[in-house]
């Protein structure tokens, strides 16, 4: 057994307080045996009822104003919903036309999450391993978020033209920032005591990351998809305001059909690019239950 | 049981550690625990005892003096379970393994070995919040058993559970340590604790920290859980609280 020195520390102070954080750890009770039958109606109830019952609310309230409140020549601003659902979506001629949008508008928001996924997961993994880069880019990062896009357009249409890539930017551009942010946060909510397990085995930065921070992390990335996910729908929208060029998608259509006070058809738009984005939130919020379900749960869940 | 003979698997010698905002945790403190000797440290809350054990795995440096660990092979055992959330315990239990590059299949049958020690066989596929907090302290243990340590640091491992749990996981360790024999160095806040698992137990005073204390526990291992009642215990652990009430 051979004597080695680990510390022989001549004038070593050093910065760290000792005082460990001692958070719970994961003392969540398995939601076992909960009630019968009647509290699962009941649960189902509030879970599926409750939306509806709003819903209800909505389309009454949409009803009023379309009937009551407007007249017949402002009815166009907000047709009755039958009529949207009648004309808008139950008209062939026009629903070819609308499905053919929501094909591009869907490519559109696709194409840019994913790139701001990637750049948006990349910036915040770099950021987290060093505060220069992180003191250096996040600033940027909110500046890239309240940055008008509407002032980016000349620009981006200089360099880009009128057409897809155009769109694609500005979906990657809105749809970034919830992604940076989130992410990075997760990159740094390991606790101190888990940190100290690597700093004990002296793992390696990318050991640590890939086997601490970055599982640690994947609840908050999944909370920024998430929120991002209905930013890339409106991303997309907001592009095709501007650049309507070459194929035309739901926004497109929307300044046409407004310009032409065709209401059935602008709101049958609008009603489907909320669906795109509700569609595209739901399907991350489904994965992060599959991927970070079984040992993350919500807290006052 | 103290092999004076033999180098001390762990010796602080007149350790001094200062924080950057000036306050001292430990103040000239020295302190030698021998191979296979198991040494508890009691003290009143801050006086450095966690600190002593960061020193000693190298998670913080020192101000002045020496610290000498005899291996590499060290356990360590906080506070706090800290098992990551995502990973089930068998994966919880591989993780310093993983960390040290330890060979795949020792390693399976090490993380085997160390599971049944602690109990938790059957348990391989739970996550850490399925467990009650004596598993998953269970876990954290199996986690450091894995690296057969030699020497074996333990910060208040069991403070946060109730007594039961905590007597009986007492019992187990002093039986994981007659089964591997690694030198421990036990800081708790529980006299009792200390006495019943110890050959020696050392006394702290409050920060800064300095050992005012070393007292030698006779009692011969295996200890049996009825010794905790026994008149010799409760006089031992009287001299303990006395030193910590003169402090």
């Amino acid at each position: 057994m051979s004597t080695a020195d680990t510390g022989t520390g001549t004038g070593v102070t050093d910065q760290i307080s000792p005082e460990r954080v001692v958070a719970p750890l994961a003392g969540r009770a398995a939601p076992a045996g909960r009630g019968g039958a009647g509290t699962a109606a009941r649960a189902a109830g509030t879970r599926y009822g409750l939306p509806l019952l709003v819903a209800g609310v909505i389309i009454g309230i949409w009803y009023v104003i379309s009937e009551v409140v407007l007249n017949s020549y402002q009815r166009f601003m907000l047709p009755p919903p039958h009529r949207v659902l009648e004309v808008g979506f139950f008209t062939w001629s026009n629903f070819v036309p609308l499905m053919d949008a929501l094909g591009v508008t869907a490519r559109v928001t696709f194409t840019g999450f994913a790139i701001a996924i990637v750049l948006g997961v990349g910036a915040a993994v770099a950021m987290s391993q060093a505060k220069w880069v992180e003191n250096a880019l996040y600033p940027w990062a909110v500046v890239l978020q309240t940055v008008p896009i509407l002032a980016l357009t000349p620009f981006l249409s200089f360099f880009f033209g009128f057409a897809l890539t155009p769109r694609v930017i500005v979906t990657v551009i809105i749809a970034f920032f919830p992604i940076v942010s989130n992410s990075l946060f997760g990159l740094q909510s390991a606790e101190a005591g888990m940190r100290d397990l690597f700093a004990l085995h002296k793992a390696g930065r990318w050991t640590r990351l890939w086997k601490l921070q970055f599982p640690a992390a994947l609840p908050a990335i999944f909370t920024g998809l998430r929120t991002s996910a209905g930013l890339a729908v409106i991303g997309a929208i907001v592009g095709e305001l501007f650049f309507k060029q070459g194929q035309a998608g739901l926004g497109t259509n929307m300044t046409v059909y407004t310009s032409l006070t065709e209401g059935e058809q602008l709101w049958a738009s609008v009603l489907t690019a909320s669906a795109l984005g509700i569609a595209v939130f739901v399907f991350f919020g489904w994965l992060s239950q599959r991927v970070v379900g079984r040992w993350y749960q919500p807290k006052g869940r | 049981m103290t092999t004076a003979t033999r180098a001390p698997a762990l010796r602080f010698s007149g350790v001094t550690k200062q924080f950057g905002g000036g306050t001292t945790a430990l103040a000239d403190a020295s302190l030698e625990v021998a191979p296979g000797e198991f040494v508890s440290v009691v003290g009143p809350s801050g006086c450095g005892k966690s600190t002593l054990l960061r020193i000693a795995s190298g998670l913080d440096g020192i101000t002045e003096g020496s610290v000498e660990v005899a291996t590499k092979r060290l356990g360590y055992v906080f506070q706090d379970a800290t098992l990551l959330p995502w990973r089930t315990v068998y994966q919880n239990a591989a993780l310093f393994a993983e960390l040290e590059k330890m060979d795949k299949a020792e390693r399976r049958r090490r993380i085997a070995e160390a599971l049944d020690l602690v109990g938790l066989t059957g348990f391989e596929k739970h996550l850490p919040h399925q467990l009650s907090g004596g598993m998953r302290m269970r876990a954290s243990l199996a986690r450091s058993l894995v690296l057969d340590p030699e020497v074996f640091l333990f910060d208040e491992p069991f403070g946060a559970l109730d007594e039961i749990t905590r007597e009986r996981l007492n019992d187990e360790l002093l039986r994981t340590h007659r089964a591997r024999s690694f030198a421990a160095l036990f800081v708790t806040h529980s006299v009792a604790e200390a006495v019943f698992l110890s050959t020696r137990v050392v006394v702290m005073s409050a920060r800064p920290g300095r050992v005012i204390a070393d007292i030698a526990v006779p009692f011969e291992y295996p200890r049996v859980p009825e010794l905790r009642y026994t008149p010799e215990f409760a006089a031992l652990c009287g001299e303990v609280s006395a030193h910590l009430r003169s402090e």
